[in-house]
């Protein structure tokens, strides 16, 4: 087995899952407290990963950081390098790709939170901060929990988006599913089938960690 | 200029009757004000709009010489910063905290050797010290209660909102808590507003009240006064109890007690939870008049007394006494003929002790 591609796998995996919880929290905040009437506008951008075609997804990335983007020109005047075919650039290509798998379980736990004990924290002097981080974030820990494990097991699958904008850089940012389709190409079956083994326990086990917790907050199968 | 609190806004719903609240209520000395009237009338509305939890389209609102809510102006100050205790009817409880938890979730800014006295102080006084370190879902109703009125004391507000605070509770429960709820609100010495449907809990715990019927406020006063005298027939049918006058128990025997109304005994069924000092309760329908001299009946009231006003209500008359006290009896228009009763007339009448509701008053 290719341990660098797994090392690779899990780094990129970890960050995102820790990026996600960091930009997720905020936008599933707005998601589930906001009454705008056009929320729904952005609740449909949030959940366009789920649906896009990943070749999609990466190209419009590739050209949105590429060098002659406003984003990609900021990036290299700032740090003297470029995001295609970078590990930072496949950083921010996993963050959007998994973003709904954040988002959704936070919003629909955050959504299940009584109004009233909200409520109750605001007449007693809490700021809507500090009720945040007192009473809803306490309350919302299973789909918290959830998020996480979803986004990290998502990025560890991933393959249209690393190979649109990733590219496949040895150490870089070739992952392991990567790796399964380039034994594949060069017709080493055993290879892959260690691979995909490894791959398979891991997202099992990391699905088992979701629904061992919590069974009824959302997830990419049906509630019940 | 006295510190008082005052209303003077509208609220429209979808579906609803609106609201106008156009209501004052002093804040010194501080007192108890009951928002009373039936489900549905916007009582509970009016108290959330109080406590900054919704907003009115139109009015203002403000405590003392400060402006919590002014449409025009565009003020809203948050709940946060009106320094009150709202208790939701539900009581809203964290349930990832314990009961001490949940009293020092509200004192930010206190050390935490502050913190530790003021609960301290609260469990004592609610008596709830034993279950300090239990969680919401291992409470009674009556431990809920108590618990959410011990976090919504525990910031010493200025202002104290009850919403319908005892209705979540069962029968016995409620009588035993109304009264430790008086209690406890005189000793505070906070100036309240408590919404309720139940004339026994606005009796009992009222110094002053409002009768909200469909979003309008008919009629303020003391409590007595607005279920003795209720100002229309709205007012009359939502309260549903005419006669309400100051009784003092002198004997309890064999389950009934006898209260002494003014220069007349009465006989009701006594029921536990109660001191001397009482509100006497009768509803017309069930006060019938009789003719001096009548056979023995199985009431055990019967009163000499004077037909002072009669007011036909279509089938039915309401007829007036004085009785030593004022009674209030409802009788058929033939009934009327049949005993040829004018103002003026003396008859007597008749109720049964079970007809008799005794409601604690300090």
């Amino acid at each position: 087995m290719n341990w660098t591609a797994i090392w690779v796998t899990c780094k990129l995996a970890s960050l995102t899952s820790i990026a996600l919880l960091l930009i997720g929290l905020p936008i599933a905040y707005w998601l589930a407290y906001s009454k705008w009437r056009w929320k729904f506008l952005v609740e449909s951008i949030v959940a366009l990963p789920l649906v896009l075609p990943p070749t999609v997804l990466g190209f419009y990335l590739l050209v949105a950081i590429g060098p002659q983007s406003p984003i990609g020109q900021f990036y290299t005047n700032l740090t003297g390098y470029t995001l295609p075919f970078s590990f930072q650039g496949l950083l921010i290509a996993s963050i959007l790709y998994s973003l709904p798998f954040a988002v959704q379980p936070f919003a629909t736990a955050f959504e299940q939170v009584d109004r009233k004990l909200i409520e109750a924290s605001w007449t007693l002097g809490l700021s809507k901060l500090q009720t945040f981080f007192k009473l809803i974030l306490p309350l919302s820990t299973a789909g918290l929990i959830t998020g996480v494990v979803l986004s990290f097991a998502h990025t560890l699958g991933e393959f249209g988006v690393v190979l649109m904008v990733g590219g496949n850089i040895e150490g870089v940012t070739r992952t392991v599913s990567i790796e399964i389709y380039d034994n594949v190409q060069a017709l080493d079956y055993a290879a892959a089938a260690t691979t995909s083994a490894f791959l398979l326990v891991m997202s099992y086990t990391v699905l088992l960690l979701v629904y061992a917790v919590n069974r009824r907050v959302w997830s990419v199968w049906p509630q019940k | 200029m006295a510190a008082e609190i005052t209303l003077h806004f509208q609220k429209t719903f979808l579906g609803r009757a609106s609201i106008t609240a156009h209501f004052r209520c002093p804040l010194d000395p501080p007192s108890v004000t009951i928002l009373f009237g039936p489900s549905g009338s916007g009582k509970s509305t009016i108290l959330r709009c109080l406590a900054g939890l919704e907003q009115p389209e139109e009015g203002t609102i403000s405590f003392g010489d400060e402006l919590w809510f002014d449409a025009t102006a565009r003020v809203t100050v948050p709940p946060q910063a009106r320094r009150l205790g709202y208790m939701a009817q539900d009581y809203a409880l964290f349930p990832h905290h314990s009961v001490e938890g949940n009293i020092a979730y509200g004192l930010t800014g206190l050390s935490s050797q502050e913190k530790k006295i003021r609960v301290d102080e609260v469990l004592h006084l609610l008596h709830i010290e034993s279950i300090a370190q239990q969680k919401p879902t291992q409470l009674s109703g009556g431990q809920q209660q108590r618990v959410a009125l011990a976090r919504a004391i525990a910031r010493r507000p200025r202002l104290l909102l009850l919403d319908e605070p005892l209705s979540a509770l069962d029968a016995p429960t409620r009588a035993q808590l109304c009264k430790d709820l008086r209690r406890l609100l005189t000793q505070l010495a906070i100036p309240s507003i408590v919404v309720t449907h139940d004339w026994t809990e606005a009796l009992t715990l009222g110094d002053q009240m409002a009768v909200i019927v469909e979003g309008r406020f008919v009629q303020t006063g003391t409590p007595q006064d607005v279920f003795s005298r209720p100002t229309d027939a709205d007012v009359a049918r939502v309260v549903g109890i005419e006669t309400v006058v100051k009784g003092t128990i002198t004997e309890m025997r064999d389950e009934l007690a006898t209260v002494q109304v003014g220069t007349v005994a009465l006989t009701a069924i006594a029921s536990p939870n109660l001191e001397s000092d009482v509100f006497v309760c009768l509803r017309a329908e069930d006060v019938t008049l009789e003719l001096a001299g009548a056979a023995e009946t199985s009431a055990r009231n019967h009163l000499k007394g004077t037909v002072r006003t009669i007011t036909s209500l279509g089938a039915l008359v309401q007829v007036t006494l004085d009785c030593g006290f004022p009674l209030t009896a409802l009788i058929t228009q033939s009934a009327l003929r049949d005993m040829t009763l004018v103002a003026g007339s003396d008859v007597r009448a008749a109720f049964k002790a079970g007809a008799v509701h005794l409601i604690p008053r300090n």
